[in-house]
């Protein structure tokens, strides 16, 4: 089975785990892609991947300004503004 | 009444034999009733029920009825809704009141429904049992004691119960059909595109459609009618998507001529075996009314699962990057800086089956093992894809169980998220390759629901809803439970 470094992908997840999710997620991970790895055994030379499943185009829609001014709505469910801005932790000393 | 079918109510209400307002009101009385039992509902507004319901009694003496006029439907936590919460059942989303409708919402609205609370789910629609959402388990009305599948089990275990006539859910790898399923309903999942997903909070973007569930097939085409449509505003909604006459391909009442494939691989060893019995009688039932049974196969089908799972967890890992502690949703207590607010709030706000998917759709997007899992499974979705397009040139719909199994014991599976996965096992496929499904009642085993799947190529709900209506008319599987009201 594979050992996956479950700190760097929760890490990359940007979740904390606590030392008990890490040790109880950990393994679990490991059976979860323990079981996908049997997708090694299908056949796949030559075959396209698909992402959706209708061959069509992306949609495009004229350049051209469709919404209105919702600002204070749309802010409404954050957790902190203050004159319009998102609130945040300080990122620059 | 509690138990009659949505177009039986719309029948009633056009007659003038009964108003929005009293409907509403027998439905409520019901919530308030067994709600407790089931916890199929975590939002409802009494009020607001009865505000919209005297609306369109007003609508229809001035105007007339348009095609939902006064019929009460209830909605998933997973929809956007102007009015009330809108949490998917997590804590993450736990004071989160949307700025906006959610298209289908828009649609039902204009179609003149009444929008009745909102129901339990698993959180973000990752489950199979409604056992992972943040506001506690919902019961199957069949037996309390049992899950009513996921992860629109609410909506499910609310019909069932006759709680409301009619619900919507969402499905990205069952979780219409298999709680449809298990709790003895019809259950519909459109075509991948039919129906816009704005609004709808975002699970597995390439997979996720909604559909209704109700008691009947035509109930569910009443629906689907008013749902569909193209939406400008989702890249994903086909703009020119074939149409189909939802209503008039509910008037069938036979099978000649109709040939249904009966895939071996859904027909394997470890199902229940009255669960196979009862598809085998409902296929006899097909062939007794006219259609052909025609053996196929679905040569991918085993590895299905393993591609779901890593398509699925990768695109939610993408998708619920969004929850950020910035524009909405839960934010820790005083973080130290940038990066503890992002960690320690998601940590805080995800349950654990949540954290598992973001963490193996991250693992399968990582460097180093991108192609080994994430393309690798993007080929095996092309694969299962040509599988569907080679039996359909031999059939014109193809007939499954939804589930191997009837519901299981509440905490059942809970202890290991892997033998949950594949109680999916039969309602997978079909979303990888976009394809409509649905499920209806055809059985019972040890008084609890069997349902049987259908599945048609794309755009071609017709031809489902023809045969699922032939089906019905000729059987009587559309029960109530006698716990909540129903006969014995």
């Amino acid at each position: 089975m594979m050992d996956i470094d479950i700190r760097k992908v929760a890490m990359l997840s940007r979740i904390r785990l606590t030392d008990d999710e890490a040790a109880e997620l950990g393994p679990q991970l490991s059976n979860i892609i323990g079981y996908v790895e049997q997708l090694g055994a299908v056949d796949t030379d030559g075959v396209e991947p698909i992402a959706h499943p209708h061959d069509i185009a992306m949609p495009q829609r004229l350049d051209v300004v469709t919404n209105v001014n919702r600002r204070e709505a749309l802010q409404a469910p954050a957790p902190q503004t203050e004159s319009g801005l998102y609130v945040v932790p300080k990122v620059i000393e | 009444m509690p138990f009659s079918t949505l177009s039986k109510i719309k029948d009633r209400l056009d007659a003038g034999a009964t108003t929005a307002v009293a409907v509403a009101k027998t439905y409520l009385d019901r919530i308030a009733a067994f709600n407790g039992d089931l916890n199929a509902f975590v939002d409802i507004d009494p009020a607001h029920v009865l505000e919209q319901a005297e609306a369109s009694d007003a609508y229809r003496t001035k105007h007339g009825a348009r095609a939902l006029e006064g019929l009460p439907i209830a909605i998933k936590d997973i929809f956007c809704t102007q009015d009330g919460p809108t949490r998917c059942c997590s804590h993450i989303l736990k004071d989160f009141h949307a700025p906006y409708d959610a298209h289908v919402i828009t649609k039902l609205k204009e179609a003149g429904a009444v929008l009745v609370g909102k129901t339990n789910m698993d959180e973000f629609a990752m489950g199979s049992s409604t056992e992972t959402s943040a506001f506690g388990p919902c019961h199957n009305p069949w037996d309390i004691e049992r899950i009513p599948g996921g992860s629109s089990g609410g909506s499910a275990s609310a019909v069932a119960a006759a709680l409301v006539p009619a619900a919507l859910g969402t499905d990205t790898g069952g979780s219409i059909r298999q709680p449809a399923s298990v709790c003895g309903i019809t259950g519909l999942k459109p075509t991948y595109g039919r129906v816009s997903r704005r609004g709808i909070i975002a699970f597995a973007s390439s997979l996720d459609q909604a559909g209704p569930m109700t008691r009947t097939v035509k109930d569910a085409a009443m629906i689907a009618a008013a749902m569909s449509g193209h939406d400008s505003m989702d890249s994903t909604s086909v703009p020119d998507a074939p149409a189909v006459d939802w209503l008039g391909a509910c008037d069938k009442t036979g099978m000649k001529g109709l040939r249904i494939g009966k895939p071996k691989e859904y027909f394997v060893d470890g199902m229940d075996t009255g669960v196979r019995a009862a598809i085998d009688a409902a296929l006899a039932e097909c062939e007794a009314l006219g259609a052909e049974i025609v053996d196929i196969s679905l040569p991918h089908t085993d590895a299905a699962v393993a591609a779901y799972y890593v398509i699925a967890p990768s695109e939610a890992s993408a998708n619920l990057s969004r929850y950020d502690a910035v524009r909405f949703g839960h934010r820790c207590d005083n973080p130290d800086d940038l990066l503890d607010m992002y960690t320690r709030s998601r940590d805080e706000g995800f349950g654990k089956e949540v954290k598992r998917r973001i963490l193996t759709g991250t693992f399968a997007l990582s460097s180093g093992y991108y192609d080994a899992y994430y393309i690798k499974a993007q080929q095996v979705r092309t694969l299962i894809r040509q599988d569907f397009i080679n039996a359909f040139a031999q059939v014109d719909v193809i007939a499954t169980p939804t589930s191997p199994i009837t519901a299981f014991k509440l905490g059942e599976k809970t202890a290991d998220p892997l033998t949950m996965y594949l109680s999916d096992i039969f309602t997978i496929a079909l979303n990888l390759a976009g394809l409509p499904g649905l499920s209806q009642p055809c059985g019972f085993v040890d008084g609890l629901p069997v349902g049987l799947q259908w599945i048609a190529p794309a755009w071609r709900e017709d031809v489902i809803l023809g045969a699922a209506s032939a089906y019905e008319a000729a059987t009587d599987w559309v029960k109530a439970p006698i716990n909540f009201g129903g006969e014995a």
